[in-house]
């Protein structure tokens, strides 16, 4: 059997409070969804733990908090600016990725289509992480993945082809609009990883690293949780710090000699 | 490897459905059967022939339950006790010819070609699939003694996906193995026995009204279950409903 090195996981996650609520009111992330608890380092069974430490200890006590609450308020009307927005934005996403469809059609004709299933760009996008923003990463490699990312975007709004429409069961729509997610954060985990300065966990910068190869972390710069605020499509995202401040341990550094 | 398709298309639940050939070559053995579609649907789509085929699919590791498909007159196709996503091409030989259908039982209507509607299964679950009972702060390990083989019983009737291919397989499209798993993984431990004379009534009771048959002891279910639950739980469901329908056990 052969036996190599992959990414498993991005270790990061939506960020909650201590009851495990994300930003948005009501709406709780457990488990591998969120960013606490395993920090730089979440292999396996320690995802496993979380889910269960999350489900089985921590959001029976918490989601009631919130819950109480709830029994006063009604039913809530679909008829609000919030609903009609929310809906117009989402219409205007669709539309926008069907887009031309019918110029797209001229392709076909002459039998030169440029066009290309949303699992070409899905594979080319993984293709780009895994190579330049992968396991082992450095400031080189990360400007190079962005600026892939960015094209192959672009090249997506031109080039992308879905067949069928958006009023029917359409499996190749859903992954258009999760591969658009996709970009944005795509571009979010690369600007993350140009950011850190240090080697820490699953995150190693090639520029930072001992003399026989580990990890070099730089505690007095970066102890602290990244946590990037959303501004909505296409904007920055910015910073907030979360300091990891440790009472009961020493920080050390883990070594697998 | 080189494959004929042949692929139930139907457009939606209320259009006509009928089969479609496909012919696919280059596939690897190692190529799982999900792949293999993927790898159809992006010829499909590429070469502009036809809509992609539609069909449920998620983890791909055998462990969600949405992958099923009807593969050569058997529910997760040839292989035992694995899921479609998990079934690879090698199981198959070269030139063969594939029918690939959905699960076919009325209360699981076809939303798009290979993709049926199993929220039929989770209405069963929301009927009393659970345990509802607030008892205080978590124990801490081993306060309760739990017996090794209880405790293996409902470990291996827990291992149940929900993917439906026990309804499937079965002439009466039963759910009764289904039904049958979740109520003794949760009967069979101290925190759901206290529901479990009425839980039993009511999942039998949602169960029948969703339009599932009865089980007439063939056990094509058992044989086709990709996690192999056993036939076990189904007469213990049996036991545990005739328990509740004279009250033992019976607290509201
Ligand atoms: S009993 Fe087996 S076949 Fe039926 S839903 Fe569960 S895992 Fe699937
Ligand atoms: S895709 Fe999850 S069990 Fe097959």
């Amino acid at each position: 059997m052969m036996i190599y090195p992959a990414i498993h996981y991005t270790m990061g996650g939506l960020w909650v409070d201590y009851e495990l609520q994300t930003t948005i009111p009501g709406l709780f992330a457990a488990g591998e969804a969120n960013f606490s608890d395993h920090g730089a380092n979440r292999l396996g069974a320690s995802a496993l733990m979380q889910g269960l430490v999350d489900g089985y200890f921590v959001l029976p006590y918490t989601m009631q908090n919130y819950l109480a609450d709830q029994i006063y308020v009604g039913k809530i009307s679909a008829d609000t600016r919030e609903f009609d927005e929310a809906e117009k934005a989402v219409r205007s996403r669709i539309n926008r990725l069907l887009g031309s469809q019918t110029s797209r059609l001229r392709f076909v004709a002459d039998g030169t289509s440029a066009n290309q299933s949303v699992d070409h760009f899905h594979k080319q996008l993984g293709k780009i992480m895994w190579e330049y923003c992968g396991m082992a990463r450095n400031t080189e490699s990360l400007t190079k993945a962005k600026q892939l990312v960015t094209e192959l975007e672009d090249e997506f709004w031109e080039n992308v082809y879905i067949p069928g429409t958006a009023n029917e069961m359409n499996p190749e729509l859903e992954k258009a609009c999760r591969l658009e997610d996709y970009f944005e954060l795509a571009r979010l985990i690369i600007d993350d990883a140009m950011h850190r300065e240090e080697s820490c966990g699953g995150h190693f910068r090639t520029e930072h690293q001992t003399e026989d190869s580990e990890t070099l972390r730089d505690d007095e710069h970066f102890m602290y949780v990244a946590a990037w605020e959303y501004h909505g499509h296409g904007q920055p995202e910015t910073m907030e710090k979360e300091p990891l401040v440790y009472e009961h341990i020493q920080i050390a550094n883990r070594n697998y000699k | 490897m080189n494959f004929t398709l042949h692929i139930w298309r139907q457009e939606n639940a209320r259009a006509k459905g009928h089969f479609e050939t496909y012919p696919i070559d280059g596939i690897s053995p190692d190529c799982s059967f999900l792949e293999m579609l993927d790898i159809l649907n992006e010829h499909l789509i590429n070469d502009r022939i036809a809509h992609p085929v539609c069909f449920d699919n998620d983890c791909r590791e055998g462990i969600c339950g949405m992958c099923g498909l009807y593969i050569n007159g058997r529910p997760h196709g040839n292989d035992d006790g694995v899921t479609t996503c998990q079934l690879h091409m090698r199981k198959f030989r070269d030139g063969d010819e594939i029918w690939i259908e959905p699960w076919r039982a009325k209360p699981f209507p076809v939303i798009r070609d290979l993709i049926v509607d199993r929220s039929a299964f989770d209405k069963i679950i929301q009927a009393g699939g659970y345990i509802s009972t607030t008892t205080g702060g978590v124990p801490d390990a081993n306060m309760i003694p739990i017996p090794k083989h209880a405790a293996d019983m409902a470990m291996d009737a827990a291992s149940c996906i929900g993917c439906g291919a026990c309804v499937a397989a079965c002439k009466n499209a039963s759910a009764m193995l289904f039904v049958g798993a979740k109520v003794s993984h949760l009967a069979l431990l101290p925190q759901g026995r206290v529901e479990a004379a009425d839980r039993v009534r009511k999942m039998v009771c949602k169960m029948d009204e969703l339009g599932f048959g009865n089980c007439t002891n063939t056990y094509a279910c058992e044989a086709e279950c990709p996690k192999l639950i056993k036939r076990q739980n189904i007469s213990r469901l049996n036991r545990q409903w005739i328990g509740a329908l004279f009250g033992r056990d019976r607290r509201e």
